[in-house]
């Protein structure tokens, strides 16, 4: 089944209902992708879906059929957010973090404390208490930049 | 997942007709849309079939309109749509206010309306405000297309009037007349499954319905007559207490559910008393 990884056009074999997050850590062995509850509780497993972060714990892979993806494998380690994430210690243990930058990267242009905290509250952090987080974004400043430099096509938004 | 996911077949229609046509022949089928609620049900073991029916890409039931003054919320409308929909926001701002507190943006972003309706839990933050906005399902078969009230489509706990070869595809609701009020309760403002849930229409025969207080969503006729006939807000609190039936459970106890419930009514009245309502 033929999809959009990151900016490139990838076709991948799996059975429809497997999860999302099972086809990118198995099938396309990009490990970044992090399970933490496994039920859409904790946001660790967060991904772009056509623009939008969601859970891909959540997501039948049969469901993305020509879709849009990106993971934190598609920031490439040079997105300012990243960057922010390391200089502001946004991160200590490291399980939740490819979820809060994804979510983060979901964010409008310019997002205020409130849109980041409403945006973020999907995504659990049980060593930082959510200060770093909250002040690496701002630091990053460029909440909305939402694909990688080389992502492809712009797509209709579901 | 408890089932490797090779055990499981989906189909996937590409037009509403089609999707129709596989539900009456290939039963037994699972409509799926969003997942937000299934995925975790396939984790815990708990669904009772194997053999899905995928639904997320037919367009044509995300529309979002007003037709004739009623407004139509296609089923497969995420929360995320229905906050940013600039017609929903203007003629239904308690169901903005509470697709606001389902989930979070990666729920929001997946989840749906028909999906919150047909998954029948009493705790459905969404179904409050269709109970007091007086909404009517659309269910559409291969055979035939019903029309049902939405305070008719429950029949029990995590039952409905629904047949096996019907989906809904439609929500209609008619314009509301005075305020409009909504509240959530739960652990956290995010994620939170409500304690208790209630939404209200300061109308002048008061509209009232509360969540995860009984089976299913539940309207409060009696007390919303105790309201109407100029009662104090303490009788419509007693009456109230009649009308609930709630339970202790993982997320809360019957004993507090009442408190809330009754507390809730208040808040409502008392906030929306400089609300002149339109006659």
């Amino acid at each position: 089944m033929r999809f959009n990884l990151n900016g490139k056009t990838v076709d991948v074999r799996a059975p429809p209902m497997t999860r999302l997050l099972d086809v990118l850590r198995e099938e396309c062995g990009l490990t970044g992708t992090k399970e933490g509850c496994g039920e859409g509780e904790c946001g660790a497993c967060t991904v772009l879906f056509n623009g939008q972060a969601v859970n891909s714990c959540l997501v039948p892979f049969g469901q993305i059929r020509g879709a849009e993806v990106v993971t934190i494998e598609g920031l490439r380690g040079r997105h300012p957010l990243q960057r922010a994430f390391v200089t502001e210690g946004g991160s200590q243990c490291g399980i939740c973090t490819p979820g809060m930058i994804m979510a983060a990267a979901a964010l409008p242009k310019h997002a205020t404390l409130d849109e980041v905290r409403s945006g973020l509250a999907g995504n659990i952090c049980r060593c930082t208490g959510y200060s770093a987080i909250y002040r690496a974004i701002e630091k990053a400043g460029t909440a909305g930049r939402r694909r990688p430099a080389t992502a492809g096509t712009k797509r209709k938004r579901q | 997942m408890r089932s490797p996911a090779s055990a499981f077949e989906l189909l996937e229609p590409r037009s509403l007709r089609e999707a129709l046509r596989l539900l009456s022949d290939e039963r037994p089928l699972v409509p799926m849309a969003g997942c937000t609620d299934l995925y975790v049900s396939l984790k815990f073991g708990t669904i009772g079939g194997s053999r899905f029916l995928n639904l997320w890409n037919l367009e044509e039931l995300r529309r979002i309109g007003v037709r004739r003054d009623v407004l139509s919320i296609g089923a497969l409308a995420t929360f995320s749509q229905l906050i940013k929909s600039p017609v929903v926001q203007k003629r239904l701002p308690s169901l903005v206010a509470a697709a606001r507190e389902i989930g979070a943006v990666q729920i929001q972003n997946r989840g749906t309306l028909g999906g919150n309706i047909v998954n029948a839990s009493p705790a459905g933050d969404a179904l409050p405000v269709l109970a007091v906005a007086e909404a009517t399902l659309v269910l559409r078969s291969l055979k035939d297309t019903r029309r049902v009230p939405f305070t008719a489509f429950y029949t029990g706990y995590r039952q409905t009037v629904m047949r096996p070869d019907e989906l809904l595809v439609a929500i209609e609701v008619p314009p509301v007349e005075g305020p409009q009020w909504f509240r959530k309760v739960g652990t956290r403002a995010a994620q939170a499954i409500a304690k208790v849930v209630m939404a209200a229409v300061r109308a002048p025969r008061p509209r009232i319905a509360l969540g995860s207080v009984a089976p299913t969503v539940v309207r409060v006729p009696k007390t919303e007559a105790v309201l109407a006939s100029g009662g104090s807000i303490e009788e419509a609190q007693a009456v109230l207490q009649t009308e609930i039936h709630p339970i202790d459970d993982l997320r809360s106890t019957a004993a507090y559910r009442r408190r809330v419930s009754v507390n809730l009514l208040a808040s409502f009245w008392r906030q929306t008393s400089q609300q002149e309502p339109r006659a």
